[in-house]
């Protein structure tokens, strides 16, 4: 496979941070399921909105607070278009992921009881880990756990039974932010209709890098975020089903999220304000409409088709050094674009200061993933994580600084 | 002005000195005493490196000490040469030296031609790359820790890096 398909050098020209230099060497950013750089485009909507347009929303009756209603709420409808949502209402902006994640264990959880049971995996990332932990504490339903195979994959025998008439909820991440595992959706979309749970994906990892429907996919909810997505920081999308969205008791209490206030009560605003309480964050919810027209007209089966080339390559260079253990799934087929390692001995802390001194940045470190590591037994690891305007030269370069690395500390290279 | 690569090589030279390199491949000390006075220990949670001390006290002298723990070849080589540099000294001269050995790692100020650190001088170059210096103050807080309650006083809480007292 090839990545001819993409222009790299003209979609590397319209990120001005990719021209910049660390440590006198080129940047080679490999860190992209942290955060993805951002496109001029993005940048200029931002500036744009505060240049021409600053103004509080939904309430105002001047031409700037109607231009920004309406610019903000074309992100809503094209964010609900970018990932199959059947209305703009089924789209909630938060701060991140973790937000919409803990929306999700607040509101739905307010009707567990003890011993319901919430099914995650062994691989999820803390943020949807800690607030279900926080909710089994509040409600005392039991967290059940979907354990992994050697190759990192879900294990569906294991998964199945784990399925009963007492499960509530089941939320996992779609793709793994370490292994770069993606979840068998539909199996576990099945056995939670068996027994009536809610199916949440944390698509944080997916959504930047590979079609997601999610009609199709036929979950319930769905959270990411914008910045993993050439989009600014701070907004993070919670979509859910209308009917289900609409059934929910508010997350956060304030303005812009109630209909009628009382002294004593107040009764709440539609879909999906309910849900957005306080003034959003305006800005950057129009600059990350640029970064959704942005991939949309890249294509994000093109987007995954280009990561899967870029994976494959890092697999395969990676391989050939004696010493790398690399973890997930074995090809790039099921796996997203995430390549986690260990060198030898070599901590991977040490790994990333020996690559940044080469301009290589990469992620080092338990990756938000505590006990995923304890599962793999290791207290840390290596990873490099691509985007659309990474080339095979730079997965090179990559290499070229692991074997500084091995040399530094004595390995055979 | 030198060009950038050279300058780079020396930067990555200043952090795996020899003598850092020579400590996380064959560490002394490692383990842990059975007759310990005193056994401390502290992670740093941004990264899990984790370095556990055992500690013999004779006659307020640090007789001996032993480490434990995983990590980067900075926090593993760190209390390596802790417990080189540390023993036979008196009480009050180890927390001098630690102080001093902190200071190294946070204070620009300092200057390494007042005191004489011997081998522990190689962490040195750790204060020229600021996302290490806690790898390298690592052991140095244990011991801090371990140290405050051999003298009968109150261990000091640092935020960034949980110590605590597992022995004594």
């Amino acid at each position: 496979m090839t990545t001819a398909a993409l222009d790299i050098a003209a979609i590397r020209a319209d990120f001005p941070i990719l021209s910049r230099e660390v440590r006198g060497r080129p940047l080679v950013y490999l860190d992209n399921a942290a955060t993805t750089q951002k496109p001029r485009q993005v940048i200029e909507a931002l500036t744009h909105y505060y240049s021409n347009t600053n103004a509080n929303i939904h309430r105002g009756l001047h031409t700037l607070a109607e231009e920004a209603t309406a610019a903000y709420e074309a992100t809503r409808s094209k964010t609900a278009e970018f990932i199959g949502a059947a209305h703009p209402q089924e789209i909630v902006f938060t701060r991140n992921t973790t937000e919409s994640l803990n929306l999700l264990a607040y509101t739905l959880g307010a009707r567990l009881r003890p011993d319901d049971e919430i099914i995650l995996s062994a691989l999820e990332h803390h943020s949807n880990l800690v607030p279900w932990q926080l909710l089994a504490q509040r409600s005392g339903a039991k967290l059940r756990f979907i354990e992994l195979t050697e190759d990192g994959e879900f294990d569906l025998d294991q998964a199945r039974s784990l399925f009963n008439p007492r499960t509530r909820i089941v939320s996992v991440a779609h793709m793994s932010n370490v292994l770069g595992a993606i979840a068998p959706v539909a199996d576990l979309v099945e056995f939670a209709r068996a027994v009536d749970a809610t199916v949440i994906l944390d698509a944080a990892q997916s959504a930047p890098h590979m079609p997601v429907d999610v009609g199709a996919l036929g979950v319930d909810f769905a959270a990411f975020s914008a910045h993993k997505m050439l989009g600014p920081t701070g907004v993070g999308v919670l979509w859910g089903k209308r009917e289900l969205l609409a059934d929910l008791d508010p997350f956060l209490g304030g303005g812009e999220m109630i209909s009628v206030v009382n002294r004593e009560e107040s009764t709440w605003a539609a879909l999906p304000h309910k849900f957005e309480a306080g003034t959003p964050n305006i800005a950057d919810v129009i600059a990350f409409s640029a970064a959704l027209d942005y991939l949309s007209a890249v294509g994000m089966q093109t987007v995954r088709d280009h990561d899967y080339a870029l994976t494959a390559y890092a697999m395969e260079r990676l391989s050939t050094i004696e010493g790398m253990e690399i973890y997930g799934p074995p090809g790039p087929e099921r796996r997203g674009a995430v390549v986690a390692f260990n060198y030898a001995d070599i901590h991977a802390h040490d790994i990333a200061t020996i690559l940044d001194s080469g301009g290589v940045a990469v992620r080092a470190g338990h990756h938000c993933a505590q006990p995923l590591m304890r599962v793999l037994q290791v207290p840390a690891t290596a990873r490099a994580s691509f985007y659309l305007y990474n080339r095979e030269s730079e997965i090179d370069a990559l290499v070229d600084g692991l074997r500084e690395a091995g040399s530094r500390f004595g390995l055979s290279v | 002005m030198p060009n950038r690569e050279a300058r780079n090589a020396v930067d990555l030279d200043d952090l795996y000195r020899d003598v850092i390199l020579d400590h996380y491949r064959q560490p002394r000390n490692r383990g842990a005493l059975e007759s310990a006075s005193i056994a401390a220990e502290g992670f740093n949670p941004s990264c899990g490196d984790e370095i556990q001390l055992s500690i013999l006290l004779e006659d307020e002298t640090v007789s001996a000490l032993r480490f434990g723990g995983s990590g980067c070849s900075i926090s593993q080589s760190s209390a390596s040469m802790l417990t080189e540099a540390l023993a036979g000294r008196s009480l009050a001269d180890a927390r001098e030296l630690s102080g001093h050995v902190q200071d190294m790692l946070t204070d620009d100020g300092f200057d390494l031609d007042q005191v004489d650190l011997g081998d522990l001088e190689a962490l040195s170059g750790v204060a020229r790359f600021p996302v290490r210096i806690k790898c390298g103050l690592l052991a140095w807080k244990v011991l801090d820790q371990a140290l405050a309650r051999a003298a009968g006083e109150e261990p000091r809480e640092y935020d960034d890096i949980p110590t605590r007292i597992t022995s004594n």
